[in-house]
C-alpha cells in the first residue's frame, strides 16, 4: 500500500502535475509549450515515472531540450508522427472543444485582447494527446461557443487530423473529450470538489456518468518527488512559479 | 609547424599542384591524399583573409539608421536572443510604419515598438511577456485600432520563413483549416494536395520575404561571421531576409569559420548586413545561458506600460535618457 498524505498536504499545482503525468503514460515524445509550468512540471515528472522510456522537451529550457535545429522542429515532429502529447490552454474553451486563445469582442479590434493562437491552429490537429489545461474553471472559460477559433476541436473528415483533444484538466475536475459525438464527458472529480460545482462552473453540456470517481490523489514519493527534484527542474523556465509554488525548495536550493 | 612546412610542406604542395597540372589528380588515385587535404591545408597553407569592409559598425545607433520607414523586419522569439539594444535604437531614431513579422512569437520587443509608434502591421502568433504578464501596448494598440494584426500560427510563420529562404513561393502546411486564423488571412490559401487521389485539402503559405532579420548573439567576428551556437533558427531567419542586422556581446579577433566546433553554429557573414557591439544587448531580456532576464525592471516596465503616459517616461528614462547604461551594471 502507498502511503497517501491528506487532501489538504497537497497543493493543487502539485495535484494538476500529477494527473498530467498520468495522461503521458506510456508516450515516448512529450513537450509542453509556451508559459506552461505545470505542463511542464507533469512531462517531467511523467519522465521520472517512466524509468527512462520517455523523452521530455520543455519549451525554452537548456536542461531539457531536444531540438538543434531551431524552435521550428517541434512542429516538425508533429507532422513527423514522432509527439505524442503537447499541451493547449485557452482564455476560452467551448463545449465542442475549439479554443480561443486570441480574445473578446469581435475580431481583430478585440475588446480583450490575449496573446495569440501559438502553435494550437496546427499542433491541435497533429497531436494525438492534446491535454487541454486551464487553471481557471469558470464560466467565462469553459463557454457555450468561444469568440474567436484559434484551432477547432474537431474538424471534418477530409481534413488531415491526426490529432485532438485527449482529456481537459482543471483545479476541479478532469473530463475525456469523446470525438464522434463532439462532447466531454465527466472522469473524476477532484477531492474537496464536487459534481454540482462542475456543472455549475461549466457554461456548456457535458456527459456525466452514474458514478463520478474521486480523482486519486499522489503518494507520498510522487509528492516527495515533485516537492524535491520536479520543483527544481520546472525553476529553470518558470523561476517565478517555482518561488511561488515551491517556496521551500526555492530556497534550500 | 615550420619545421614540418620545411620538411614536407612545401614538397607536398607542390607535388599536388603538379598533379593538378598534369591532370593528374583524381579522386580514385589519389584518394589517401585528399582524404587528408584539410588537415595538411591547416598545417601547411596560410589561410587568406577576405575580409568584408563596412559590415562592423561602430554603434549600434549607425545600425539603427540602416532600417528604412516602412521596411519589413523579422525578429525571433525571447530565446533565440533579441536586440533589445538596437530596439531601442530604432525608437531613438523615431522608425516608422513597419511591418513586423515575429518568428514565431514576440514580446517586449514588439510592445516597445508597438507603444513607440514604430509598428503599422504585425504579423504573429502571440505577443506576450510570459511571466512578466500579458504585453500592455500591443493590448491597447489593438484596442483603439491603430495596430493592424495578422494573426497566425507558429508553424504558418515558420513555413513563409522557410519558403523566402529556399527562394520558392510557397510552402503547404498541414492544420489551420477551420479555425478563425485561417479565415481571417486572405493572404493564404487552400488546395488539393496533388499528389493525392482522395480529396486532400491543405494550406498554402506565401513566403514571407524580410527587408531585415534583427538578432542579438554571443560574438562576431571582425568578418561580420555570427556565432549563433545552438539557435539554428537563425539561419532561417537570415536565409529568408535580404540582409541579417546583428548586435553581439563581443567582438572577437578570431575567424569563426576556421574551427569545425564554432563554424557549425556560425552563420557567415554574407547574410550579415552589419554587426555592432552591445553588451547586455538583450537587456532587460534573458540571453542564452549567458544572463538572465532582469526582473525587477521587466516588473517595473509591466507597470509603466499600463497607460500611454508612463509607457512614455519609461521611454524618457531608459530608452532616449541615459539611464538604461546605469541599470544594464
Amino acid at each position: 500500500m502507498s502511503d497517501f498524505p491528506a487532501p489538504d498536504e497537497i497543493r493543487t499545482e502539485e495535484l494538476l502535475i500529477t494527473i498530467i503525468a498520468r495522461l503521458l503514460e506510456g508516450c515516448r515524445l512529450v513537450s509542453s509549450g509556451a508559459s506552461s509550468p505545470i505542463p511542464g512540471g507533469g512531462c517531467l515528472l511523467a519522465r521520472h515515472q517512466s524509468g527512462g522510456a520517455m523523452q521530455v522537451n520543455v519549451l525554452g529550457s537548456r536542461a531539457n531540450n531536444l531540438m538543434t535545429n531551431g524552435g521550428v522542429e517541434l512542429f516538425d515532429w508533429a507532422a513527423q508522427g514522432r509527439l505524442d502529447a503537447f499541451f493547449l490552454g485557452g482564455g476560452q474553451i467551448d463545449g465542442q472543444a475549439n479554443i480561443n486563445l486570441v480574445g473578446i469582442g469581435d475580431y481583430p479590434q478585440a475588446k480583450i485582447r490575449w496573446p495569440g493562437s501559438f502553435g494550437s491552429a496546427y499542433l491541435y490537429y497533429l497531436v494525438p494527446r492534446v491535454i487541454l489545461f486551464r487553471e481557471e474553471h469558470t464560466r467565462r472559460v469553459f463557454v457555450e461557443k468561444v469568440d474567436f477559433i484559434s484551432t477547432p476541436g474537431t474538424s471534418d473528415p477530409e481534413v488531415y487530423r491526426t490529432g485532438g483533444p485527449y482529456a481537459m484538466v482543471s483545479p476541479i475536475c478532469q473530463m475525456g473529450f469523446d470525438k464522434d459525438r463532439r462532447k466531454f464527458h465527466l472522469v473524476s472529480v477532484h477531492p474537496g470538489h464536487t459534481v454540482e460545482e462542475v456543472l455549475d462552473n461549466t457554461g456548456f453540456e457535458i456527459d456525466v456518468p452514474e458514478h463520478v470517481p474521486e480523482t486519486i490523489l499522489p503518494d507520498r514519493a510522487t509528492l516527495n518527488i515533485i516537492r524535491q527534484q520536479i520543483s527544481l527542474e520546472i525553476a529553470e523556465c518558470y523561476p517565478r512559479f517555482a518561488a511561488k509554488v515551491f517556496p521551500e525548495a526555492m530556497n534550500a536550493a | 609547424m615550420g619545421g614540418r612546412e620545411g620538411e614536407r610542406g612545401g614538397t607536398v604542395n607542390n607535388r599536388l599542384r603538379l598533379r593538378h597540372a598534369q591532370g593528374r589528380a583524381g579522386p580514385c588515385r589519389d584518394a589517401p591524399l585528399f582524404a587528408h587535404l584539410p588537415i595538411w591545408y591547416k598545417q601547411h597553407f596560410k589561410w587568406e583573409e577576405y575580409a568584408m569592409t563596412g559590415i562592423v559598425h561602430d554603434s549600434v545607433d549607425s545600425l539603427a539608421a540602416l532600417i528604412p520607414d516602412g521596411s519589413k523586419i523579422v525578429v525571433p522569439a525571447d530565446y533565440t536572443g533579441i536586440a533589445m539594444e538596437l530596439t531601442r535604437a530604432m525608437v531613438r531614431r523615431g522608425v516608422r510604419d513597419l511591418y513586423m513579422v515575429c518568428l514565431p512569437v514576440t514580446g517586449l520587443q514588439g510592445d516597445m515598438l508597438i507603444g513607440a509608434g514604430a509598428v503599422k502591421t504585425i504579423e504573429t502568433s502571440a505577443v506576450t511577456l510570459g511571466e512578466f504578464g500579458g504585453a500592455p501596448r500591443f493590448q491597447a494598440a489593438i484596442g483603439d485600432g491603430s495596430l493592424h494584426i495578422k494573426d497566425a500560427t507558429c508553424p504558418a510563420i515558420h513555413a513563409g520563413i522557410q519558403a523566402a529562404q529556399k527562394g520558392i513561393p510557397y510552402m503547404p502546411l498541414r492544420g489551420m483549416i477551420g479555425s478563425d486564423v485561417l479565415a481571417n488571412r486572405d493572404d493564404w490559401k487552400v488546395a488539393q494536395n496533388p499528389f493525392s487521389d482522395e480529396e486532400d485539402p491543405i494550406v498554402l503559405l506565401p513566403a514571407i520575404r524580410p527587408d531585415f532579420a534583427l538578432i542579438h548573439a554571443k560574438k562576431a567576428d571582425r568578418h561580420g561571421n555570427i556565432y549563433i551556437g545552438i539557435r539554428r533558427e537563425v539561419m532561417a531567419l537570415a536565409g529568408a531576409s535580404r540582409q541579417t542586422l546583428v548586435t553581439v556581446e563581443e567582438i572577437v579577433d578570431d575567424n569563426l569559420l576556421r574551427d569545425d566546433e564554432t563554424a557549425a553554429g556560425t552563420l557567415p557573414a554574407l547574410y550579415v548586413g552589419g554587426v555592432a557591439e552591445a553588451k547586455k544587448g538583450a537587456w532587460p531580456l534573458a540571453f542564452w545561458d549567458e544572463y538572465p532576464a532582469d526582473e525587477a525592471h521587466m516588473t517595473s516596465y509591466v507597470a509603466a506600460a499600463r497607460s500611454a503616459e508612463g509607457f512614455q517616461d519609461y521611454l524618457d528614462q531608459f530608452v532616449t535618457g541615459d539611464a538604461r547604461a546605469a541599470a544594464a551594471e
